[in-house]
């Protein structure tokens, strides 16, 4: 036997025994979380079978949640109680006395048609269902993104850039004003390819980069906030639940 | 003489090449020991947090609040503590709580929130009465749309499979309309965003927010016309934690979640900032070096 696999034996034999050892002091749903935590946590090591055991575990189980929450909290009330309420008696009963809703068979064919991608010559029926899907949210998104994330995003930049309350002039919101109004103009100039960055354009465009910058900034210093988040959120659990080194 | 900056340049190549395990043992160092010791931060509420609190302490006793949560176990540890921290909130001023979910993984954080903080700090809250837990419904956005108009139409029956109608506190629901606010918990797809552009912005419904860190420089722009408040990762969870326990003194003794993040935090950051400034004079020295000896371009 070569000296790797005989590592990764010992590593093997370590691991279950550090498992049971968990399950009888800890208790078998704290132990799995834990292990399953350092499992992922070993990629950063290197690659290796735990990692990937875990990978794929939450992929599927993910996967599977998903499929059963919409079932159960979506198709089953939704579409079979109205369908046919009768047929979810047996789980739902405070719904089987209600009235059937037989338009409710249009949302099932074009469930039906959907799933029929899986079937190999058939799987050209479903686009008609992804065109409904793609039609109706398109049409949704267009009318709400167009009134909500383009209008109104225009009259949230436009304010007073003099604030006076009662107490006098208001320095810090007439800044933040100013600076909100010098962002949005000249970020928009650094988009505008339509005439050459030169002169006071292309000073306000080299503006536009820093806005830029300085946004994806802020965005990188959020985004290691969050991920430190996590790894707090996932220390707290093997030190706390796990290891009750936590109080 | 020579053989010195020979010796000075290798030392400087070898830092460069550090290997990336040394800088995450730094990093669990700087998260692990502050958990361990139990510090915990205040933080000055900002106003975007403070609007957002100071909505719901004006809120009127028997208010309707929507709390939809919107995320999984993947970004828990950073919105929970919002969740958490609205929900007493909320409690403490007697409002009337409606919990639901747009992410199905939401469905079991909102059971949560119930076992963990309503059930045994608020045990007058009734089921039904004072708070419902409607569930995860699919949909997405069309989801948020239909329920602006026909709320009852989706939601037939609570998460137990109560009737809906059977709920005393659901008597008067009709639409996102009868409800005095919305607070989405997320920031993914679907999540604050959608909340705004299908239920606050066309049926004139405050909605609040609280979301991970990521996504928070994305919903910003909505403060303060379309937001009236918005709680961004866990700063924004401490933030909230700070002005709960500035208006409601009994909270002062009790463990914070959003506070107890916020060393972890304040310490890795400075590790990381460490680590740029550190990694970032190396480079500068490395360039330097090559510029004296003769050699162009300054990349190793």
């Amino acid at each position: 036997m070569s000296k790797t696999k005989m590592t990764a034996w010992v590593v093997f034999a370590f691991v279950i025994i550090a498992f049971a050892v968990s399950v009888a002091l800890k208790g078998a749903l704290v132990t799995v979380g834990a292990f399953l935590t350092l499992f992922i946590f070993s990629f950063l090591y290197k690659d290796n079978p735990y990692y990937k055991f875990a990978e794929h575990l939450f992929v599927g189980v993910s996967a599977a949640y998903w499929m059963c929450m919409g079932f159960w909290g979506t198709m089953v009330p939704n579409l079979f109680g109205k369908l046919y309420p009768p047929m979810v008696g047996g789980v739902l009963p405070a719904l089987k006395d209600n009235p059937a809703e037989p338009f409710m068979i249009i949302p099932l064919i074009l469930g039906i048609l959907l799933l029929m991608r899986l079937a190999p010559n058939a799987g050209w029926i479903s686009r008609w269902a992804l065109a409904f899907i793609v039609g109706t949210t398109a049409g949704l998104n267009l009318v709400r993104y167009l009134r909500s994330d383009f209008i109104q995003q225009i009259n949230n930049t436009t304010f007073s850039l003099y604030i006076s309350s009662a107490a006098g002039f208001d320095f810090g919101q007439t800044m933040s004003n100013i600076v909100i109004f010098i962002g949005v103009l000249c970020g928009l100039i650094y988009f505008f390819f339509s005439k050459e960055h030169k002169g006071a354009f292309g000073a306000g465009a080299r503006v536009g980069i820093i806005v830029l910058m300085v946004t994806f900034g802020a965005s990188f210093g959020y985004t290691v906030m969050a991920r430190i988040s996590l790894l707090v959120g996932r220390m707290q659990f093997l030190f706390g639940d796990w290891l009750g080194m936590i109080k | 003489m020579a053989n010195n900056e020979v010796q000075n340049q290798s030392l400087i190549e070898k830092l460069q090449l550090i290997d990336r395990r040394i800088i995450f043992v730094f990093i669990a160092c700087a998260v692990v020991i502050p958990l361990l010791v139990g510090a915990t931060m205040e933080e000055e509420t900002t106003p975007i947090v403070q609007a957002f609190f100071d909505y719901v302490e004006n809120l009127p006793e028997d208010s309707r609040v929507l709390l939809s949560f919107d995320y999984g176990p993947t970004t828990a540890p950073e919105i929970q503590p919002m969740a958490d921290a609205i929900v007493r909130h909320c409690a403490e001023r007697k409002c009337k709580l409606y919990m639901m979910a747009v992410w199905a993984t939401g469905h079991n954080l909102t059971g949560e929130t119930i076992v963990n903080v309503l059930n045994p700090e608020f045990p007058d809250y009734k089921y039904g009465e004072e708070y419902v837990n409607l569930g995860y419904k699919a949909g997405n956005q069309g989801l948020i749309r239909l329920l602006l108009v026909d709320f009852k139409r989706m939601y037939s029956t609570d998460a137990a499979g109560t009737a809906i109608d059977s709920i005393p506190m659901m008597e008067n629901i009709n639409n996102l309309k009868n409800f005095d606010l919305i607070v989405s918990f997320g920031g993914g797809f679907p999540g604050i965003k959608e909340w705004v552009l299908y239920a606050g912005d066309p049926g004139n419904v405050p909605v609040g927010g609280g979301c991970t860190a990521v996504s928070a420089p994305l919903l910003y722009p909505y403060y303060p016309n379309q937001l009236i408040g918005l709680l961004g990762g866990a700063k924004g969870a401490a933030e909230y934690e700070n002005a709960l326990i500035t208006a409601y003194p009994q909270y002062e003794n009790k463990r914070m979640a959003g506070m107890s993040l916020m060393v972890s935090q304040t310490v890795s950051h400075m590790v990381i900032i460490f680590f740029i400034i550190f990694g970032n004079v190396l480079y500068f020295l490395h360039r330097s070096k090559q510029k004296a000896n003769g050699i162009e371009g300054g990349q190793s």
